[in-house]
């Protein structure tokens, strides 16, 4: 009898002290940030050392502590294999009290390791996968995906090459979850403008020679080659297209996923007049030369998209902390909802429900080697797209979450 | 997908490409196993130091000489390359590879992968990971050839022609040169060979450059083709070794047949099953063991 009473007692103790360990305050008295990203294979200068340095900044800029209890930024690389990535998210939250994993920079990954953090209750921000699964089939209430999605890109994008005359596709399209979910969104806006679509050729991640894909879809007759690939894969298309005279030979090549780092690795010789969509580009205005001046310093190289998108989230984490007066993840994630998330980096931007941070993408094109004044001058910005015109309506979406309100 | 006569033609074409460069590599393999045995997992990351060295020869070597305009051209770089990632084979057989000829296999192999690691890292720390590109092509060999069934780039077809000779020079003083008969004999039983006057260690050592200028050679050819990446040669490698595996370790033709045969395969496997491109290899590879574990032109051990 007296065992029971002590186990009802002992039970109600613990029971309160979770409660109010979720209630306020910071758990293990610290706020640990972890930066999960590629660091050393194709897509390592999208992202990689660079994202570490973007969140050690904002970090930084912080002043180093968030309700008076230290922030700490640790690193893994995870090798785009989703295995790697979910052992080192599921070692982070039960070994590192990890409140936050940010980066992710493949599809396959980010998949993964927010399905670990809804299970685990820690907020994973995915700057550089694209899927649009992880704000729809698979969303989790505290995932969120902050910086492109596989509809936004080809929305702003495709469209307006169709509307320069490019109506028939073919696409070259990396073989994992981000490619497919890129070339399904783009056929269906190719499809919706008028155009139609001829073909597709898959390829493994990390190809070094395209060519016989390209002769396909060379063969193929068609106006526009799509690729809807990334990094080290979009690079080795587009000069090896060349190499082939398959631009030369009236076909356009269309980036449905293009960093600056793939331009400044291409050179404007070669990548002149291509438009893609981009949600960043430093030489914007004041603000985001200034920060991107900054970032410059630390790093040599102007920043992504995906590491400015770092910075910018990790910021508004931090923001978002403060305001609720706690790292507990369903009142950061709320705290971050009402936010208006709007600086160097975002433009309009706030969290929706379902993880989508919408914010207004652009559309840019590569200038000419003529137009360029400096060795970072690579783009110049067409348009602006409002962010609720170039991202999937909520209610197009199939997020459970957000579906059953 | 609808296979012309044409597209197989093209793709074989383009297979072959592919295949000088296995060939090429599996190559210095095979030399290095032969006569040192030792499983030289360094070659990817000597591959690439070869490439880097054309493409800084081509972009910094001048102004850090204090003359702008001074470009080491594709031409010399064919030369320079292999001389200067040879010397430093050398420096790394003379150093350390030279200690582990009397211990088990694997050691070499540890040594050899730790090597690669610090390269490519060292490398990664510097140069963009996605690719620089290598603007030295000559004009000569800039634009493209009809060959009846397809345009071809005649820097290609340059590569595959230049590989080719090179491979086949090697197989020539190997197996059919005086030099070769030393070098081989040398392997067999170096206490005999030097009793005769032949300075073995020394001939060990310049086979170990060799080998590796063979790496670094296929790296200068590769450069105006693929990106010069620190993480070019940590891709190929990994294929590289399943084709000496297919071939048999340390037979000289078998390396050279097999890389093109398999390049081909290859390129074959691009039209016909996409996807399956990159694994194709593993599954011969898998095949062969299972069906001859020695490899197509090993000798068993």
């Amino acid at each position: 009898m007296n065992n029971r009473i002590m186990q009802v007692v002992t039970g109600f103790a613990i029971l309160a002290m979770a409660v109010s360990a979720g209630a306020a305050g910071i758990s293990n008295d610290a706020v640990k940030i972890g930066v999960l990203t590629d660091m050393s294979g194709v897509y390592s200068a999208i992202g990689g050392e660079g994202s570490v340095t973007a969140a050690k900044m904002a970090v930084a800029d912080f002043g180093g502590k968030v309700l008076g209890k230290k922030i700490e930024i640790i690193s893994a690389d995870h090798q785009n294999k989703a295995d790697i990535a979910s052992t080192k998210a599921r070692e982070w939250a039960d070994t590192d009290h990890v409140d936050m994993i940010i980066g992710l920079l493949n599809s396959g990954c980010a998949l993964a390791v927010q399905k670990i953090g809804t299970d685990k209750k820690m907020v994973t921000i995915a700057t550089g996968a694209g899927s649009t699964a992880l704000t729809n089939k698979d969303c989790g209430p505290y995932g969120i995906h902050y910086v492109y999605d596989t509809y936004s890109l080809p929305k702003v994008a495709a469209s307006a090459i169709i509307d320069h005359g490019g109506k028939s596709w073919f696409f070259l399209t990396a073989d994992y979850a981000f490619g497919h979910s890129l070339e399904e969104n783009t056929a269906a806006f190719v499809k919706k403008h008028g155009g139609e679509v001829l073909g597709q050729v898959r390829h493994p991640l990390a190809t070094s020679d395209f060519s016989s894909y390209l002769l396909q879809a060379q063969a193929s007759g068609a106006k526009v080659i799509g690729l809807a690939n990334a990094g080290g894969d979009f690079i080795n298309s587009v000069k090896q297209a060349r190499e082939f005279g398959i631009v030369q030979g009236g076909q356009t090549i269309a980036g449905m996923l293009v960093f600056l780092s793939d331009v400044k690795s291409l050179g404007l010789d070669v990548a002149q007049g291509m438009e893609f969509a981009t949600a960043f580009y430093w030489d914007r205005n004041d603000a985001s030369r200034e920060w991107s001046q900054r970032y410059f310093a630390k790093t040599g190289a102007m920043p992504t998209m995906n590491q400015a998108g770092v910075y910018s989230a990790t910021m508004n984490y931090l923001k978002a902390i403060k305001a609720a007066g706690t790292d507990n993840a369903d009142a950061v994630i709320k705290s971050l909802q009402g936010m208006k998330i709007d600086d160097f980096f975002s433009v309009n931007g706030h969290l929706r429900p379902d993880g989508t941070m919408v914010h207004d993408m652009f559309l840019v094109e590569v200038k000419k080697p003529s137009e360029s004044k400096g060795p970072w001058d690579l783009l110049k910005i067409i348009k602006q797209v409002p962010g609720d015109e170039a991202f999937m309506p909520m209610s197009e979406g199939t997020c459970p979450l957000v579906m059953k309100k | 997908m609808h296979l012309s006569p044409q597209m197989v033609l093209a793709q074989l074409m383009l297979g072959l490409n592919n295949g000088v460069f296995y060939a090429l590599l599996s190559l210095g393999l095979a030399v290095i196993f032969g006569l040192l045995n030792i499983i030289n997992f360094a070659h990817g990351a000597l591959y690439m130091l070869g490439a880097f060295v054309a493409l800084l020869g081509y972009t910094t070597l001048g102004p850090l000489l204090g003359m702008p305009d001074f470009h080491l051209n594709y031409w010399a770089a064919l030369i320079v390359a292999p001389l200067v990632v040879g010397l430093f084979g050398i420096l790394i057989e003379k150093t350390m590879l030279k200690r582990l000829y009397k211990v088990d296999h694997l050691y070499g192999l540890l040594l050899t992968f730790g090597l690669a690691l610090i390269l490519e890292g060292v490398f990664s720390n510097y140069f963009n990971v996605s690719g620089t590109s290598y603007n030295g092509k000559p004009a000569i060999l800039s634009g493209v050839v009809n060959l009846g069934f397809m345009f071809f780039p005649t820097y290609r077809l340059w590569s595959i022609g230049l590989s080719l000779v090179v491979c086949f020079g090697t197989w020539y003083v190997i197996e059919r040169t005086k030099l070769g008969a030393y070098l081989r004999a040398g392997t067999e039983n170096p206490s005999l060979v030097q009793a005769f006057g032949v300075n073995v260690p020394l001939m060990v050592t310049l086979t170990y450059g060799y080998g590796v200028a063979l790496a670094a050679f296929a790296g200068v050819v590769a450069a105006p083709i693929y990106s010069v990446s620190p993480i070019m040669g940590a891709e190929t490698i990994i294929t590289v070794f399943a084709v000496v595996v297919i071939g048999g370790m340390g037979s000289i033709m078998g390396s050279i047949v097999t890389g093109l045969s398999l390049g081909m395969v290859e390129g074959l496997t691009k039209v016909i099953y996409p996807p399956a491109a990159n694994t194709v290899i593993f599954f011969m590879m898998i095949l062969v063991l299972l069906v001859k574990p020695e490899g197509l032109f090993g000798k068993d051990q």
